[in-house]
């Protein structure tokens, strides 16, 4: 009888770990053309671990953005699988993908005239909220929601206020994976430097993976990965130490982008 | 009161069975329930069809509703509305109409409000207008609303037309005094083969006196929409209108804004889009998990709300 549970335990740690060492997401030999025909990412294979901060850098025009709205299916890709927890869904739209738990945060957040704060968080969270917990959401990006709630998702707002909005969007999701495109570009820099704190209280409270395109050193620095997208194929990916120490030495992180071809060669 | 009346009543006004303070009920362009308040006094009109509404100076917080409402086809309600509203009174009117018809005959409803403001007094005027019923019959509503504001006070003008109604023209035209502002919102749906003309003319007459005229609008289908300002700087004053329209479909909007500053000092502003839906909407909110009809409805709703 002992054994047996001994057994079973081992059996269960087995596919525990098995399940710890999976990949969230992963992409296999994925490529993608623009619409005039210049090949964007080619043959690309990626691997998401679970449950981890995942940062996604290189230089402009490397293929970033793209990935990641491949991943949510803004983009089809031309050829290659995309497979979430283990399903395929290559073939899925976007409300499909959002579905099965995939978001993203546009890098120019869109604006309505009309659609409120409330309901557009509403909307990300699929049901009608409390004050209380639009407050939880909108806390965590620093907004007070009292102040917020009844403004129209529109001009009105600042770059800052729109940014924040739109990371709450995905926040209210609580999906598997949340894909975050450049959340630092467009936003002074007081807004910016709030943007960091929030990534960093995310981190500390993490739930489901986390893919953040950005060149920000600061955002660099609190990945558990760093992943470097350049001339549409990974490059190089590693710990935020190794891969921070090899950036670094290339004239700091804004050189990363202009040497970095060079350098990983 | 026909159940038809009722049903109207619930969609353009609070009516619950009852209405808060003051009301007159028109059905199919006959009265069937009338009160008046101690402050609010309504009274037919002698010579032609029609109320006069008197609010005493200093009436504040009340609310007085007129909506008029036709029931079946073979229907052509044409009425005269006048109210006077008393030095610093501050008042809600209400006065929405429904019009429904289940055969192919027309029914058509033709409000003329007047709205006259004596000094420092506040009126938020709301008009919520609809169709229903499954009948061929042209629904057309043409309203006709006329402002004389007095120095100080403030028309706030809150109107919708969301569905239903086949043919509408909708004239609005104010006299605006010293230090008086006039805020006018206006949202219009048409689908289906439905069309609406909508024409404002402001002229603002006194010194620092205001205009803020906010038109959305949502053309469908094969339905067409017209919309046509005049705002007339005539003291030093401050005019801004913005017409934003969503057109899907075959839709089509015509805009033709026009500012006139005959003043020197009159500060006079124009804004106007037209297009369809942003494609960049409707991903966003997709990637929130909303099949692409849901999130052009959720696009609407919000745009007209």
């Amino acid at each position: 009888m002992f054994s047996l549970n001994r057994m079973k335990e081992r059996i269960i740690r087995c596919i525990i770990k098995e399940k710890d060492d999976e990949s969230v997401l992963k992409l296999e030999n994925i490529s993608w053309d623009t619409p005039a025909g210049t090949e964007v990412l080619k043959n690309l294979d990626l691997e998401i671990p679970e449950g981890k901060l995942i940062v996604i850098t290189g230089p402009n025009g490397g293929g970033k953005t793209t990935l990641a709205k491949i991943i949510a299916g803004i983009y089809t890709q031309k050829s290659g699988r995309i497979l979430l927890n283990g399903e395929d869904i290559s073939a899925l739209d976007i409300t499909q993908r959002a579905a099965k738990g995939i978001s993203f945060a546009f890098q120019q957040p869109v604006r309505f005239k009309g659609i409120t704060v409330r309901k557009l968080i509403e909307l990300a969270s699929g049901s009608t909220m409390k004050e209380h917990e639009l407050c939880d959401i909108l806390s965590k990006v620093g907004l007070c929601a009292r102040e917020y709630i009844n403004r129209e998702v529109d001009s009105t707002l600042s770059g800052g206020e729109i940014k924040r909005i739109e990371i709450a969007s995905v926040l209210a999701r609580h999906t598997d994976i949340s894909l975050f495109d450049e959340p630092e570009a467009g936003i002074d820099l007081w807004s910016f430097s709030n943007l960091i704190n929030v990534f960093q209280d995310m981190r500390k409270d993490l739930k489901g993976t986390l893919v953040i395109i950005s060149h920000q050193e600061r955002i660099l620095e609190i990945a558990d990965e760093i992943i470097v997208v350049a001339d549409g194929s990974i490059k190089a990916r590693g710990t935020a130490d190794e891969m921070m120490k090899i950036l670094m030495n290339s004239n700091g992180i804004s050189g990363v982008c202009s040497k970095q071809e060079e350098l990983l060669k | 009161m026909k159940k038809i009346t009722e049903d109207l009543l619930r969609e353009i006004s609070e009516w619950n069975g009852e209405f808060k303070g003051a009301y007159n009920i028109r059905e199919d362009g006959a009265c069937v329930g009338r009160i008046s308040s101690k402050n609010i006094k309504i009274e037919s009109k002698k010579d032609k069809p029609g109320l006069e509404i008197y609010v005493a100076p200093g009436t504040v917080g009340e609310t007085v509703s007129i909506p008029a409402c036709v029931t079946h086809g073979d229907v052509d309600d044409l009425v005269y509305n006048d109210f006077f509203i008393g030095e610093n009174a501050d008042v809600i009117v209400v006065a929405g109409c429904g019009i429904h018809t289940e055969t192919g005959e027309p029914a058509r409803h033709n409000g003329i409000h007047r709205f006259f403001l004596a000094k420092n007094s506040k009126v938020k005027y709301l008009e919520k207008h609809i169709g229903t019923g499954h009948g061929t019959g042209l629904r057309s509503i043409d309203p006709v609303t006329e402002a004389e504001l007095e120095e100080g006070s403030i028309l706030e003008m809150d109107t919708a037309q969301i569905g239903g109604v086949d043919r509408t023209l909708r004239s609005t035209k104010a006299k605006v005094g010293k230090g008086a502002r006039l805020l006018i919102r206006e949202r219009i749906l048409t689908e289906k083969e439905q069309t609406a003309q909508t024409e404002f003319e402001v002229e603002l007459n006194g010194k620092d006196s205001g205009v803020d005229l906010i038109s959305r609008s949502v053309a469908r289908d094969n339905s067409r929409q017209g919309y046509h300002s005049v705002i007339i700087g005539n003291a030093p004053c401050t005019g801004h209108s913005e017409c934003d329209a969503i057109i899907s479909e075959n839709g089509k909007v015509d805009a033709a804004p026009e500012l006139h500053a005959h003043d020197n000092d009159a500060a006079l502003i124009h804004e106007a889009a037209i297009g369809k839906i942003a494609g960049e909407q409707i991903l966003k909110l997709r990637t929130l998990g909303l099949t692409e009809e849901e999130a052009e409805a959720t696009i609407i709703d919000g745009f007209l709300s």
